[in-house]
């Protein structure tokens, strides 16, 4: 019999060589004490992260130009959510991999209207001032082109870095119909702290779902500019941080690495990184779903599976055993 | 003793028909007792790396136990109350132990080309409940309703989003994150984690890469030396 037989058999067969005696309970008993003891040491010491969640209302009062102009994008239909595509709605195609469109193949399950249910419904749940409530009429009985032509133009005209600039008193004359009443009034609700409780369902009793506040939320700069100062960026290794000092997933490093590389944090318009940094969330799934699979069948690939043998670390492990068996 | 017993006992042990003894054989053949819970263990079992898996459990057992007492309170307690702030501590550094202590066994299993001697399964389902922890940590980051989790859910909706998950796997759903972090996740893994233990037991410790050299050696050794000498 080789050698190499006489292993394969040993590893298969009930162990006959030498024992020792061992108690799997006790040990699992002491384990489960000694982490009950490290974990409440921790706790008391060190506490647990608790920032609490940013709202509309806090926006409203911290940033409120920010709050208008993001207000104004979702009218016009250039917010990021309005032209996100599925899951959410059909205005974009979503990320792909080659001619591979999982996004836009699931569909739209989670319908989202910016326009009517960030703005023109959360509007239309309260009362309003006399103002506002002229304009959401004059916004209602327009037509879709007549709505969208208000509002791309005094989106553009908000946002033309030569003029406005992002300042509402300084967006020249012109043919913007209720748009600006519209926006002001929002801010005035979120200020007033009332967009925070009807944004997720106007006029329903029970609210389990957030996707709308959270897709409002990360529209504007005010949640973006909060994950920057707290370092968690995709290409900060946001991932595995957390807010403060506390250790976040760790456990996502092999999965964060990815962000960080250059290729998939492109400025570049057009090429290769161009596109591997905007559909850069397919490919390092497509990657980490080989690389796990890679990792779960690792037993049956010739090569890997024997890099334990060829870097003998085993040897420490069972340092003892030879040590005895000399 | 009647005699309907003693007929049942002196019966020969035929193979069973039913489902139910047909699973009591299947039990009796690949994990007796003795197998299931043994009070020795081979002599090469010695070793601080042995220590990671049953560590991963202790911490697994105060995840449940903190998660069970957050459960009863609802998930913003803990941001009104210092009792609630400090079992969600132990939540939370009960799963940082947790992730630390299994890496480490997943690693020490590695070098230790663990998966040998028809132990696969061992080692996909330790791998697959890594995968299915990670999912439960997420839904559990997700559902802290403060900062972070409104940051993470809006950062993992797009990965979600681009593979199509995002669509009935919703990170920004606050009750059904909840639902699938407290009962779903958590009895997927523990099924798993229960075949995992399972498998180590039916199969045994892994021996070490080279054992079959050893033993021979030792034998050869022993025959050389003379009998009054052992």
């Amino acid at each position: 019999m080789s050698a190499r037989t006489k292993q394969e058999t040993l590893e298969r067969e009930p162990w006959t060589g030498p024992a020792r005696h061992y108690d799997i309970i006790k040990e699992g008993v002491i384990a489960t004490l000694v982490v009950t003891v490290l974990t409440v040491a921790l706790a008391a010491i060190f506490s647990s992260p608790d920032d609490p969640a940013l709202t509309f209302h806090g926006w409203a009062k911290d940033a409120p130009d920010s709050l208008y102009a993001t207000t104004v994008s979702e009218l016009a239909g250039t917010s990021d959510s309005a032209t996100y595509g599925p899951p959410y709605n059909n205005n974009g195609d979503g990320q792909m991999m080659g001619s591979l469109t999982p996004q836009k193949w699931a569909g739209v399950r989670q319908p989202v209207d910016p326009p009517n249910d960030f703005v023109i419904n959360p509007l239309a749940s309260q009362q309003q001032p006399a103002d506002v409530a002229t304009a959401l009429e004059t916004w209602k009985s327009a037509g879709a082109d007549q709505q969208t032509s208000w509002a791309t133009a005094y989106d553009t005209a908000l946002n033309d870095p030569k003029g406005a600039n992002g300042d509402a008193t300084k967006v020249p004359t012109g043919e913007y119909g209720p748009v600006p009443t519209l926006a002001t009034g929002l801010v005035a609700m979120a200020e007033s702290g009332a967009l925070d409780g009807v944004l997720p369902a106007p006029g329903q009793f029970f609210t389990t779902d957030n996707t709308k506040q959270i897709l409002f939320l990360g529209d504007g700069s005010y949640l973006d500019d909060a994950g920057t100062a707290n370092h968690l960026q995709g290409n900060q290794w946001g991932m595995m941080n957390e807010t403060g000092n506390f250790p976040g997933q760790q456990w996502l490093a092999p999965f964060s690495f990815w962000y960080q590389l250059p290729v998939f944090n492109s400025e570049a318009e057009t090429g290769f990184a161009a596109t591997l940094t905007a559909n850069g969330d397919i490919y390092i799934l497509a990657i980490i779903a080989v690389m796990m699979l890679i990792v779960m069948f690792l037993p049956f690939i010739p090569g890997l599976r024997s890099i334990p043998r060829l870097i003998p670390i085993y040897k420490l492990v069972w340092r003892d055993y030879y040590k005895n068996q000399k | 003793m009647s005699t309907d017993t003693a007929r049942h006992e002196a019966a020969p042990a035929a193979p069973a028909t039913t489902w139910i003894g047909r699973l009591r054989d299947l039990l009796q053949r690949k994990l007796p007792y003795d197998k299931l819970l043994p009070e020795t263990q081979p002599a090469y079992m010695a070793s601080w790396i042995y220590v990671f898996g049953v560590l991963t459990l202790g911490a697994l057992g105060v995840i449940v136990a903190s998660g069970a007492v957050l459960a009863f309170r609802g998930p913003a307690w803990y941001h009104i109350s210092t009792t609630g702030l400090f079992f969600n501590s132990l939540h939370f550094w009960s799963v940082q132990l947790f992730f630390l202590f299994m890496v480490i066994h997943l690693a020490g299993k590695f070098w230790m080309a663990a998966w040998r001697g028809k132990r696969a399964k061992t080692w996909i389902t330790g791998v697959v409940a890594f995968v299915v922890a990670v999912g439960a940590a997420l839904t559990g980051y997700v559902v802290q309703t403060n900062f972070d989790s409104q940051w993470i859910a809006f950062e993992a909706k797009d990965g979600l989003n681009a593979v199509g998950i995002g669509s009935w796997f919703n990170v920004a759903d606050l009750g059904q994150n909840l639902l699938i972090h407290v009962f779903l996740l958590p009895a997927i893994l523990g099924v798993l984690v229960a075949i995992h233990l399972l498998l180590v037991r039916v199969h045994g410790i892994v021996p070490p890469i080279d054992a079959a050299e050893v033993v021979e050696r030792t034998t050869v050794q022993e025959k050389s030396q003379p009998e009054e000498a052992r």
